[in-house]
């Protein structure tokens, strides 16, 4: 029995004890990885972090989340009213809405159902996460655009042109995944990497997922929508009290969700690592969900470290890296994957298949050697510049240091 | 060779005198490289950290820290302080208000003929300088360690002679008091008077 036909089993309130549980488990984690983000990044930079409300700290999300209720909700008079408090709802609802395709558990039973821990299975399930992901943009651009003010409006317009030239990478990155495992239902292609995980064949695709990924949720380093120095606060200068919230939430369930979806689509979903496949069947398969749960927390501290190590990009570098690199070499593998799959379904002898790998692996070393060569020739001819150079320059005032230093030195007789 | 160390004119120095000193564009530090950068950060999630949790833990200050100011007693209860005002000629800040007043046989608070009536240091004016202490000529004033001087009103943070007065210690009485007997203020200058005498005890 696939997961597919599970789900469809599923009743009315074995569907609503399921959107539920996602509903739950999103909220918790959010406040839970707002506090497990803030501690680690203190310790990265030899600080505790929050460790004053609750043991260890723990609830001190919660109890930002009742300030930040508890505060003036304003909405600025040269505002949109309407779009206004309609853009963070739309932030909101569409980060969760993509958790609906993720399974997060295998075969389990709940209440005496049998069912997977997965709300709906749709055949173009990875789609669908990538449309929610889009609309969820419009939450930026509209609470930028309808805040009648300027900052926001940069931060909403940055946002955009981010998530949408990052979308086409992370798209594309994700093309070769379908094409091995022949679906785009979330449950098919966890079911097909049940052997090998497609982090590891497919790694160059994972590369490409894993930045892309961090570029669509505004995370640092590619957080320009939000870059305090330029920006203010970005799309959400102008936002207070729970509107305020609803963002700050929006924005840590993306990072849950795409972590989700990148061990969905790469890490083998809630299958147990390599040789461990025994536990699978422990707690009666719901030991499958923490797998699946430590994987997305592995991502997610990829996250935090990234943004304890790294300061934020320029946004004209961030936007050549997204459109020069990311994209063009994620096309360029497609190719290659194509090519080699197209190969091995064909029938094609062994011989063919390695000859063409080889083939593409001495094409990207010869590349590489030509790019080094170009860039030591940039390097050198700049060297000729420096030593002489053609533009004006400042005088210096005095010339006395060195005079002096060799002077004192004999005695200081001169006086 | 004196000439020499009068600054140049502008007109003495041409561009090709200038040493021009190239700036090392570095080699590529390679994959190894950028995983160092990472490394950082994340070897510092397991050791200590620098913070001092401070309502709980206090570190200690540095041994002469500038805190809150203390007015010291002689080893028999007598002030110090003869009322002299030099701290208060001192201050930079005009944080500090004195009046002097005359001793008397019944009213003896300091040895020799004066003391300090009134004694007034305005902590919101205070700049923690120092310069009162190095102008006390009695060393009737000095600095102690202790920093927690934040208060919710400009009433609180004026602090008067009882507020900053030391404390009576071992063998000391409360003024006023008659001088040790046979004594006079240069002996307790001298740090002849170790303790207080029986018949100094007027109460």
């Amino acid at each position: 029995m696939t997961t597919a036909e599970l789900i469809a089993a599923d009743s009315g309130t074995t569907i609503l004890i399921k959107a539920l549980l996602v509903f739950v488990f999103c909220v918790v984690l959010t406040l839970m990885s707002v506090w497990g983000e803030r501690r680690l990044v203190g310790r990265m930079q030899e600080r505790p972090g929050p460790n004053r409300v609750g043991p260890f700290g723990l609830i001190q999300a919660l109890a930002d989340g009742v300030k930040l209720a508890l505060k003036e909700d304003l909405i600025p008079a040269a505002a949109d009213k309407i779009v206004f408090v309609l853009a963070p709802i739309i932030s909101a609802t569409t980060c969760f809405m993509s958790f609906a395709v993720i399974p997060i558990t295998g075969q389990v039973s709940l209440f005496g159902k049998t069912t997977a821990m997965q709300l709906t299975d749709l055949p173009v399930g990875v789609l669908y996460v990538l449309a929610i992901a889009s609309v969820g943009v419009y939450g930026i651009v509209l609470a930028g655009w309808s805040s009648g003010s300027t900052y926001p409006l940069l931060g909403g317009l940055r946002s955009s042109a981010q998530v949408i030239s990052y979308e086409v990478a992370m798209g594309l990155s994700l093309v070769a995944v379908f094409i091995y495992a022949g679906s785009m239902s979330t449950s098919d292609i966890v079911a097909a990497q049940s052997t090998w995980w497609y982090g590891v064949v497919l790694f160059p695709s994972f590369a490409i997922f894993a930045i892309s990924m961090v570029g669509e949720t505004n995370r640092a380093p590619f957080d320009l929508a939000e870059a305090e120095g330029e920006l203010v606060g970005g799309f959400h200068t102008e936002y207070s009290s729970l509107k305020f919230a609803l963002f700050f939430l929006a924005e840590y369930v993306n990072i849950i969700a795409v972590s989700a979806l990148a061990t969905t689509l790469f890490l083998g979903g809630y299958h147990a690592p390599p040789g461990l496949g025994f536990t699978e069947a422990w707690l009666g398969g719901w030991f499958t969900g923490i797998w699946f749960f430590s994987k997305v927390l592995v991502f997610f501290f990829v996250f935090v470290w990234l943004r304890g190590t790294l300061p934020r990009l320029r946004y004209d570098q961030f936007m050549q890296f997204g459109w020069k690199i990311l994209i063009p070499v994620s096309i360029l593998w497609i190719l290659v994957v194509a090519t080699l799959r197209t190969l091995s379904l064909e029938g094609a002898p062994r011989i063919v298949v390695v000859g063409f790998a080889s083939f593409v692996v001495l094409l990207v070393m010869a590349a590489n050697i030509g790019f080094d060569n170009a860039k030591k020739k940039k390097l050198a001819s700049l060297e000729v510049e420096t030593s002489e150079p053609s533009f004006a320059v400042p005088s210096i005032p005095m010339n006395v240091s060195n005079i002096n230093v060799s002077q004192s030195s004999k005695g200081g007789d001169h006086v | 060779m004196s000439e020499q160390l009068e600054p140049l004119k502008k007109s003495e120095i041409s561009v090709n005198d200038i040493a021009y000193t190239q700036m090392e564009t570095g080699e590529s530090v390679g994959l190894l490289g950028h995983l160092k950068g990472f490394w950082v950060p994340f070897s510092k999630i397991f050791k200590k950290t620098l913070t001092v949790e401070y309502p709980e833990v206090k570190a200690p200050t540095a041994e002469r820290f500038h805190g809150r100011h203390q007015l010291n007693r002689h080893p028999d209860g007598l002030e110090k302080c003869i009322g002299c005002e030099l701290c208060a000629w001192a201050c930079p800040a005009d944080a500090i208000y004195v009046e002097g007043a005359d001793n008397t046989p019944e009213n003896q608070m300091s040895p020799g003929e004066r003391y300090g009536k009134v004694y007034q240091i305005n902590y919101l004016r205070c700049v923690f300088c120092g310069l009162c202490i190095e102008a006390c000529p009695t060393r009737a004033l000095t600095m102690t360690n202790e920093y927690e001087l934040a208060d919710d009103s400009r009433e609180k943070l004026i602090f008067e002679k009882e507020d900053l007065l030391g404390p009576l210690r071992q063998g000391m009485l409360m003024p006023p008091h008659p001088m040790y007997p046979d004594m006079d203020e240069s002996n307790y200058y001298k740090g002849d008077v170790k303790q207080s005498h029986p018949s100094q005890d007027v109460k």
